[in-house]
């Protein structure tokens, strides 16, 4: 009986030398944050370990995720990893069509119940029992929670699954809910629309090398990549400093390359590892080409317009209304009040104050009296 | 036929902690505005320097966060003295939880809406009416601190302002937060225009020393009220 080929026979036969190989355990390695000496432990993994069996569903979203993943920055990664994980099913990548593709996904769930990895891209819709959003006669919240129950590790891949995204946008018409509202399972949130290549890649990656979850913050997300904000590593971080910003996006400003938050950057209120690790093949982000950031990683991005505008605006009242607006009006109404207030107050207290007046002449004269 | 002349008495009111809590405050407040103000809409400043020739952005964000620090502090502090300071001084001031302050409210609001003459005696302290709005205003305060300092924890790993981290996902991200945090500086500043206003009128109209009681302490009653 032949042996299957180890990994590392395999990669090579497929035309990865071993330098790129052992390239690629050093930068992923360097991804999830271990030193060199954490290097033979990733070659190991990637070696040795077991592959493990993924499944990965898509429900409403745009396949940006998949996207930006096969998209990972160093030529092989992607590669390695989806050699790495047998990936026995997913919709938009699989050769299989119809019951056999069906097939192979329910043999997974059998054969590695409490084994299997399940990756998610795309907002599950809640509303009228699902219909929205069907695969193979089935809805997707039938198919989501039948595929988390023997899974080892869940992944939310993107904004979708982790806050629903632009299908979750008011008024949400299909009620489009992210999967860690639908499960009891702890899920791993990678939300951004798309997440960033490497980041879904380190994820992974953090999962074969130690076997267990990276560290989550209070959303889920791996502290490792979403703990900090664009802004706090933003190369134009200087200019916000010195108060230098761009006032239009064909100005002097914006050609010297000054902050883009008067143009509604969104770099402060968003954490992710744009500014870090940049995208494709750490060629720039949205920043660096002259745009502000859309905060496309963080809840309700959709709804908190207009983009290119610090402040969104005040709900009821419009698009061009902020809440600057609302408050200038109450303010200056107040003052009108006040003014009117203080008028009105002298008219209509004259006996009052006439009296006041002339209980202290009074006092006056008694003093002249001499009490 | 003369008028009866009214026989006053000077009341101790408002303590030196009382006193020193109003003005930080005030002072506090009126920076936090105006900085906050500079955050949310930088002006455009004339650009002969370079980055790192200037710092005023920052500036402004300091001193921004300093008085955020005093403000919140300083307000833990009156707190604490409406357990332990004078009548006019304790929380009970603040809630109307009693029938004779919501009969004083009905009255204030006859005489500073309706503009009618003053007919009963109105507390020395805080009249019940104003007692009520300052306690609205606390919970305002608090807000502003909570969103302030959720906002603070994403800058800073200190321990105090990590205690409102969880805000933010409460309030469903930084974006939210900032949003209600920019709204609530308007409340601030109407705030200010309807209280120094009031504090005019009451002045005018009771005649007993309102305005520069939170200078000195000292306010006046009517011997036989005493
Ligand atoms: C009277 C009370 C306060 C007022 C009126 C006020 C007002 C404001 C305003 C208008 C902004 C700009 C928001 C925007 O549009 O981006 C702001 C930002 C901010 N405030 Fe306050 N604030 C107050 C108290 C506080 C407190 C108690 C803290 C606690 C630390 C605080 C911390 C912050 C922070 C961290 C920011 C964001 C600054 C940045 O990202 O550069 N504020 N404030
Ligand atoms: S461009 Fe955006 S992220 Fe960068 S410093 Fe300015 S506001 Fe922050």
């Amino acid at each position: 009986m032949s042996k299957t080929p180890s990994f590392r026979e395999q990669i090579e036969r497929s035309g990865v030398s071993r330098r790129d190989f052992l390239r690629f355990c050093s930068y992923a390695a360097a991804l999830i944050g271990l030193d060199a000496a954490g290097i033979p432990k990733v070659v190991q993994a990637f070696e040795k370990k077991p592959r493990p069996p993924a499944i990965w569903l898509h429900f409403q979203e745009c396949t940006c995720c998949s996207e930006s993943f096969i998209r990972s920055s160093h030529p092989i990664v992607a590669d390695i990893i989806l050699n790495q994980i047998s990936l026995d099913y997913t919709q938009t990548l699989q050769a299989p069509a119809g019951e056999a593709a069906e097939k192979s996904k329910t043999d997974t769930m059998k054969n590695y119940y409490g084994k299997y990895v399940l990756l998610v891209e795309g907002a599950v819709p809640m509303k009228d029992d699902g219909v929205y959003c069907t695969i193979g006669g089935r809805s997707a919240i039938d198919i989501l929670k039948e595929a988390a129950e023997g899974a080892a590790l869940i992944i939310a891949w993107g904004s979708c699954a982790s806050n629903g995204c632009i299908q979750a946008a008011n008024p949400n018409p299909t009620k489009a809910t992210p999967v860690h509202e639908i499960l009891d399972k702890p899920v791993i949130n990678v939300p951004g629309c798309p997440p960033i290549a490497d980041v879904m890649s380190a994820v992974i990656t953090h999962f074969l090398v130690f076997g267990r979850l990276p560290e989550l913050d209070g959303q889920g997300r791996p502290k490792e990549f979403y703990s900090r904000r664009v802004h706090d590593t933003c190369y134009r971080r200087p200019y916000y400093d010195a108060g230098l910003f761009v006032e239009s996006f064909d100005d002097e400003k914006a050609r010297k390359g000054y902050c883009l938050y008067k143009m509604g950057c969104r770099g402060p209120v968003t954490y992710n590892a744009c500014a870090v690790t940049k995208w494709n093949a750490g060629t720039s982000y949205p920043i660096q080409s002259g745009h502000g950031c859309l905060g496309c990683s963080e809840n309700n991005f959709w709804d908190n317009g207009p983009f290119y505008r610090h402040l969104a605006s005040f709900p009821g009242f419009g698009i061009e209304t902020t809440a600057d607006t609302i408050g200038t009006v109450v303010g200056v109404g107040a003052l009108a009040g006040v003014a009117a207030h203080a008028i009105t107050t002298n008219i209509r207290k004259r006996k009052l104050i006439n009296k006041h007046i002339e209980e202290s002449a009074n006092n006056e004269k008694n003093k002249g009296e001499g009490e | 036929m003369a008028v009866k002349n009214a026989v006053y008495r000077r009341v101790y009111v408002w303590e030196f902690p009382v006193r020193l809590y109003h003005w930080v405050n005030a002072i506090c407040v009126a920076l936090l505005i105006v900085t906050g103000y500079l955050i949310g809409k930088p002006i455009a400043i004339e650009y002969g320097n370079e980055a790192y020739q200037q710092y005023w952005f920052g500036t402004v964000r300091f001193i921004h966060f300093v008085s955020a620090f005093i403000f919140f502090f300083n307000f833990l502090v009156r707190i604490y003295w409406g357990f332990v300071g004078n009548t006019y001084a304790r929380w009970q001031n603040f809630i109307p939880w009693k029938k004779s302050q919501w009969h004083e409210i009905k009255e204030i609001l006859k005489v500073d809406i309706l503009q009618r003459d003053v007919g009963e005696r109105i507390s020395i302290g805080h009249n019940s009416l104003a007692g009520l709005v300052y306690f609205l205003t606390f919970l305002v305060f608090l807000f502003q601190a909570f969103t302030g300092f959720a906002l603070y924890s994403s800058m800073s790993s200190s321990f105090f302002p990590q205690l409102f981290s969880w805000v933010v996902p409460f309030m469903g991200g930084d974006f939210a937060v900032r949003q209600w945090h920019h709204m609530f500086m308007w409340f601030f500043i109407v705030f200010a225009i309807i209280h120094v206003y009031l504090v005019f009128y009451h002045d005018y109209v009771e005649g007993r020393g309102t305005t520069s009681s939170m200078v000195g302490g000292w306010k006046f009653e009517r011997e036989e009220d005493l």
